[in-house]
C-alpha cells in the first residue's frame, strides 16, 4: 500500500558545506541519510525522519538543517495537519497510534499563569550567597504530635516515628524503568541521585542486582501491575517502595514493553523470558477497591518491616482529591500524583492526549482536601508531570507539594529532544533504547554529570527565589499560596488553585 | 477538640491580606510576683515612639483582678458601640457561662481616639452541657471565644484569661494607656506592651496587639514570610485566623504547641526558630535526633522572616527572635525585675542601673519564670 502520509520533517543539506563524511548516516537509527557510492553523494529519506536532530548536532560542517516539513494541507482550524495524518495512519494500519513523551496539546499550562512573590521594604530579602538557605525535605508520614520528656540529659523524644526519607533537594527523578530507557540512562539517573542526595525511581523494570548496594539508598522501587522484578530483596534494598496505580500519560491503562526491547539483561531484571512482551495489566489485579490497596500497602510494610515509607502513585483524574484522601487513610506514607503532561516511554496517543487533568489543579485540590480532613501531615505529596524549570518546581511546592518528580527534564538533560518516538526503541541519543549500538552513545560518566549540573542549577535558582521572598527554609514555602498570584485565570481556576489574582 | 468549622471559607483566595508591621515591644516581669503599676511599661514604650505610627497600641497585664482570680475575665469589644451586638453576645454568654459580674471597662472621656468601640468585661465560669462536659474548661472557653470572633459580626474578644487582661486600640500606646486609665486603675506583676507600625492593614481596634487566647498573650514585631504555611497548618487543628495578622498565627502556634501539646518554650523555640541543618549536623547524637525530628514534624510551624516576639502567661514571660536575627531583642535584669524589649533604649529609660543587659542570638529564648533565674541562662553566647 502506498503511504499517503506527508513527511513530518524536511532535511536540508547544504551541499557546499557537506564533506560526505557520513556521520549523519551512522548517527541516524532510522535511515534518514544514505551515501550512494555510485553518485558519490548523500541522499535524504525524509519520510522516516523523526526530527531528533542527532544529525544536525553531529554534522561537523553544520551542513544539515532539519525542520518541520513545509508541505501543508489547506489551513483548517478543526482538521489540523496532525488530525489528517493520524486518520491516514490509521487507515493504512488499522491500529492504535502509539506515541512517547508527554502530552503536547495546548492545554493550559497553569505554571505559566502563576507568579511568585518577593520581599520589598517590610521584610528583608535574604542573599543565598551569604546566608544559609535550606532545602532538605522529609518524605513520609509525620505524627500529629510529639511526646517529649525532660530528663537529666536534656529533652528526649519518646514518640515512635514513622520512617521518613530525607532528601537534600525537593526534586527527584520520576519512574523510568530499565527497559523503557537504556541501562546507561538508568545508571546515569542513579549516579546523579546519589551525588545530589535525592531519589531515582526504578519504574516497574526492577533494580539490577549490581546496582542495589551502591544505589539502593537513593532508589524508589516500584511495585506495579506486572510485578516485574519484584521480590523481598528488591523492596528491602530501596529507601521507598512505590505502588504504581496510574501514570499521567496513560491513566487507566497498563503498559506494554515489546519483546524486541526485552534483552537478556532486561529479561533477567524483570524475571521474564528473554524476548517476550512485558505486559502490565491496566489495574493491579489484587486491587479492585481501596481496602485491597490498604492490604497491599501493609503487605509491603510487613515485607520491609515498617522501615520504609510506602508511596502510592496515581494519575490525576476527576475525583483525585477524594481518591488521595482514601489512599492516605489506606495507610500510604506518600502520594505521588502524575498530571496530564506526565511523560511515557509508550502510550496510545489518544489516551495521552485526552485523558486526565492538569497536575496544578489536581495538586491544589489534593492539598486542600487533605488539610480539610486534617490528615495532610499523615502523608507527603510528590507532584509529577511536566516540570520544565525550577520556577515550576517552586510554584508546585507553594501550592502544596512536598517534592516533585522530574522525568522529561532529566531525559532532555541527557540528550532527549522530545521527538516522541521512545516506543520504537530507536532513540538516536541512546536514552530510550536497548540497541547496544545506540545505547553506548550515552556515557553515564558524562550524562550523570549533566544531571547533577541540572539539579545544582535548579537548586541555586530555588534558593535565589526563596531568598527573594525572605524565606530561608523550604518548609516555609510549602503550601504557602500567599506567595502565589494568578495571571490570566478565571475565577473558578483561582478557586481551585486557592490563589488570589495578581493585584488582589 | 470541638473547635472545628468556624470561619472556614469555601475559597481560600478570598482571605484578606495578612498584616505586616514593624513595631516596638516591651515587657517587664517581677519574678517574685510583686504587682506594680503601669508607669514602667508606659514610659518605656513612649521612649521608642518612632517604632509606632499611632495606628495601634496595647497592653497585657497579669494579676489585675485578684478579687475575681478564679473567673475567666472576658474583655469584649463591640465595634461601632453597637448595643444590639452586645445583646447577642450576652445571650450567647449566658447560654454557656455563669456570669458573676460584668461592667464597662472604665475609660477616660478626655482622650479622643479614632473610632473607639464599646469595651466590656465579663467575669465568667463555664457552664458545660452534654458532650461539652468532656472538654476541659480551657478548651471550652477557647471554643466559645472562637465562636464569638468568627461568627458574631462586630464583636471581638480582646482577652479571655483569668486574673489578666488585654487593653488595646488604635492610637499610640501612651494614648491607649490614658484612655483605659491603666496607670491609675491597675497593678500587675507582668506588663507587656506593643506599639504598632502597620504597613498595609488599616487601623482596627481588634487588630492591635497584644493577641490573646486564655491567659496567653503575644506581642510581636516583624513580618512572617511563612504566614501562609503556618496558617494552613494551624487550620488543620481548628485554629481559624480571623484577624489576618501574622501575630495571630503566632498566638495560635504558641497555644497549639505549649498549651495543647504541652511542649516547653525551650523546645518550642527550636520549632519557631530552628538551628540551621549545618549546626544540627555538628550536634551530639541525642540533640541531633531531637532537632531533626522537631524540624521534620513541626516544619510547617517554623516562623520564617524577621520577627521579635514576647509571649506571656501567668508566671512566665519569654522573648525570642527569628533564626537569623533579622530583628533584635534585648534583655535586662535588676534584682527581681526582668525586662525584654525590641530596643535596649526602652529598658535603659526605665531602669538606668541594670545588673545585666544582653542581646541573645537568634532563636535563643529569654525565659523569665516566677521565682527563678532561668532568664540568665540566655546570657550564654549572647552578644
Amino acid at each position: 500500500m502506498y503511504s499517503y502520509l506527508l513527511p513530518e520533517f524536511a532535511i536540508e543539506r547544504k551541499t557546499e558545506r557537506c564533506i560526505k563524511c557520513r556521520v549523519c548516516e551512522r548517527q541516524c537509527p532510522v535511515g534518514g541519510h544514505k551515501y550512494d557510492p555510485d553518485f558519490d553523494a548523500m541522499f535524504s529519506y525524509e519520510e522516516v525522519c523523526v526530527g531528533c536532530q542527532r544529525c544536525a548536532v553531529f554534522c561537523p560542517t553544520g551542513a544539515l538543517c532539519v525542520q518541520p516539513h513545509s508541505s501543508q494541507y489547506r489551513l483548517n482550524y478543526s482538521w489540523s495537519r496532525e488530525k489528517l495524518q493520524d486518520l491516514k495512519k490509521q487507515a493504512e494500519t488499522g491500529g492504535v497510534i502509539l506515541t512517547g513523551s508527554g502530552n503536547d496539546k495546548p492545554y493550559k499550562v497553569y505554571w505559566d499563569h502563576l507568579v511568585l512573590n518577593a520581599s520589598q521594604v517590610t521584610n528583608p530579602s535574604i542573599d543565598p550567597l551569604r546566608e544559609p538557605m535550606e532545602l532538605k525535605t522529609f518524605l513520609g508520614k509525620k505524627p500529629d504530635s510529639l511526646e517529649i520528656d525532660l530528663n537529666k540529659e536534656g529533652f528526649e523524644i519518646k514518640s515512635e516515628l514513622n520512617p521518613n526519607k530525607m532528601i537534600e533537594l525537593p526534586v527527584a527523578f520520576s519512574a523510568m524503568s530499565y527497559g523503557a530507557i537504556s541501562y546507561q540512562a538508568f545508571l546515569s539517573l542513579a549516579m546523579a541521585a546519589k551525588e545530589i542526595g535525592t531519589l531515582f525511581n526504578t519504574g516497574e523494570g526492577g533494580l539490577p542486582l549490581e546496582m542495589r548496594e551502591k544505589y539502593g539508598g537513593n532508589a524508589v522501587v516500584q511495585c506495579a501491575s506486572g510485578r516485574f522484578g519484584v521480590d523481598s530483596e528488591y523492596f528491602n534494598c530501596a529507601s521507598i517502595v512505590e505502588i504504581k496505580i496510574g501514570q499521567g500519560a496513560k491513566p487507566g491503562i497498563g503498559g506494554h514493553l515489546p519483546g524486541e526491547k526485552v534483552s537478556f539483561n532486561v529479561a533477567r531484571n524483570r524475571m521474564i523470558p528473554e524476548g517476550t512482551d512485558a505486559l502490565s495489566p491496566a489495574p493491579q489485579h489484587d486491587i479492585y477497591s481501596i481496602e485491597d490497596l490498604s492490604m497491599l500497602i501493609y503487605a509491603l510494610k510487613e515485607v520491609t518491616n515498617y522501615t520504609k515509607p510506602i508511596s502510592v502513585k496515581i494519575a490525576a483524574v476527576n475525583h483525585v482529591a477524594a481518591i488521595a484522601s482514601g489512599i492516605v487513610r489506606a495507610g500510604a506514607d506518600i502520594i505521588a500524583i502524575d498530571g496530564i503532561r506526565g511523560g511515557t516511554g509508550s502510550a496510545p496517543k489518544i489516551i495521552r492526549d485526552n485523558i486526565g487533568i492538569p497536575l496544578e489543579l489536581a495538586l491544589a485540590a489534593i492539598d486542600k482536601r487533605l488539610r480539610d480532613e486534617g490528615i495532610r501531615n499523615k502523608c507527603s505529596v510528590i507532584a509529577a508531570g511536566g516540570f520544565r524549570c525550577s520556577g515550576d518546581v517552586l510554584k508546585a511546592i507553594a501550592l502544596g507539594a512536598d517534592a516533585v518528580y522530574i522525568g522529561t527534564s532529566a531525559l532532555v538533560a541527557m540528550g532527549c529532544t522530545l521527538c516522541q518516538k521512545c516506543y520504537t526503541g530507536k532513540c538516536s541519543w541512546g536514552v530510550c533504547t536497548q540497541d547496544p549500538y545506540l545505547s553506548k552513545r550515552l556515557n553515564p560518566e558524562i550524562a550523570s554529570v549533566k544531571l547533577v549540573n541540572l539539579l545544582r542549577s535548579w537548586e541555586h535558582e530555588i534558593k535565589e527565589m526563596l531568598g527573594g521572598m525572605g524565606i530561608n527554609a523550604i518548609e516555609s514555602i510549602r503550601g504557602n499560596r500567599d506567595h502565589l498570584r494568578g495571571v490570566g485565570l478565571e475565577g473558578w481556576e483561582l478557586d481551585v488553585l486557592g490563589v488570589k489574582g495578581a493585584g488582589e | 477538640m470541638a473547635m472545628t468549622g468556624y470561619g472556614r471559607k469555601n475559597s481560600e483566595r478570598y482571605l484578606p491580606d495578612q498584616g505586616r508591621e514593624a513595631c516596638g515591644l516591651f515587657g517587664v516581669m517581677n519574678t517574685s510576683g510583686k504587682r506594680f503599676p503601669g508607669n514602667i511599661a508606659i514610659s518605656a514604650i513612649k521612649n521608642i515612639k518612632v517604632r509606632g505610627n499611632g495606628l495601634g497600641g496595647g497592653f497585657a497585664v497579669y494579676g489585675i483582678y485578684p478579687d475575681y482570680k478564679d473567673y475567666y475575665a472576658l474583655h469584649i469589644m463591640f465595634e461601632n458601640k453597637r448595643r444590639e451586638v452586645k445583646t447577642v453576645v450576652e445571650k450567647y454568654l449566658t447560654e454557656n457561662f455563669n456570669v458573676a459580674y460584668d461592667e464597662q471597662i472604665p475609660t477616660n472621656a478626655q482622650v479622643s481616639l479614632f473610632h473607639p468601640p464599646l469595651v466590656w468585661r465579663y467575669f465568667v465560669t463555664p457552664e458545660k452541657k452534654g458532650d461539652e462536659r468532656n472538654l476541659s474548661d480551657d478548651e471550652f472557653v477557647v471554643d466559645k471565644v472562637m465562636h464569638i470572633n468568627t461568627s458574631i459580626d462586630d464583636a471581638y474578644v480582646f482577652s479571655s484569661g483569668k486574673n489578666m487582661g488585654v487593653f488595646k486600640g488604635v492610637g499610640f500606646p501612651g494614648e491607649i494607656a490614658d484612655y483605659f486609665l491603666l496607670d491609675k486603675l491597675y497593678e500587675g506583676y507582668i506588663w507587656t506592651v506593643h506599639s504598632r507600625f502597620p504597613t498595609n492593614t488599616p487601623g482596627w481596634w481588634g487588630g492591635s496587639h497584644p493577641f490573646s487566647i486564655l491567659d496567653w498573650t503575644v506581642v510581636h514585631n516583624g513580618e512572617i514570610s511563612s504566614y501562609g504555611t503556618n496558617r494552613r497548618f494551624l487550620e488543620m487543628y481548628g485554629y481559624y485566623c480571623t484577624l489576618y495578622t501574622d501575630t495571630e498565627v503566632m498566638a495560635y502556634a504558641v497555644d497549639f504547641l505549649m498549651r495543647r501539646q504541652g511542649l516547653p518554650i525551650e523546645v518550642v523555640s527550636k520549632i519557631f526558630a530552628p538551628p540551621m541543618w549545618d549546626t544540627i549536623e555538628q550536634m551530639r547524637e541525642k540533640e541531633k535526633h531531637l532537632n531533626t525530628t522537631l524540624r521534620m514534624v513541626y516544619g510547617p510551624l517554623l516562623l520564617n522572616g524577621p520577627f521579635t516576639v514576647i509571649v506571656a502567661r501567668h508566671n512566665e514571660m519569654f522573648g525570642i527572635t527569628d533564626r537569623i536575627r533579622l530583628r533584635p531583642i534585648t534583655a535586662g535584669a535588676k534584682d527581681d525585675m526582668v525586662y525584654l524589649s525590641s530596643e535596649e533604649a526602652a529598658i535603659r529609660s526605665v531602669a538606668p542601673d541594670l545588673d545585666f543587659a544582653w542581646t541573645p542570638h537568634g532563636g535563643n529564648p529569654v525565659v523569665v519564670r516566677m521565682n527563678s533565674t532561668d532568664h540568665l541562662l540566655s546570657m550564654d553566647n549572647s552578644i
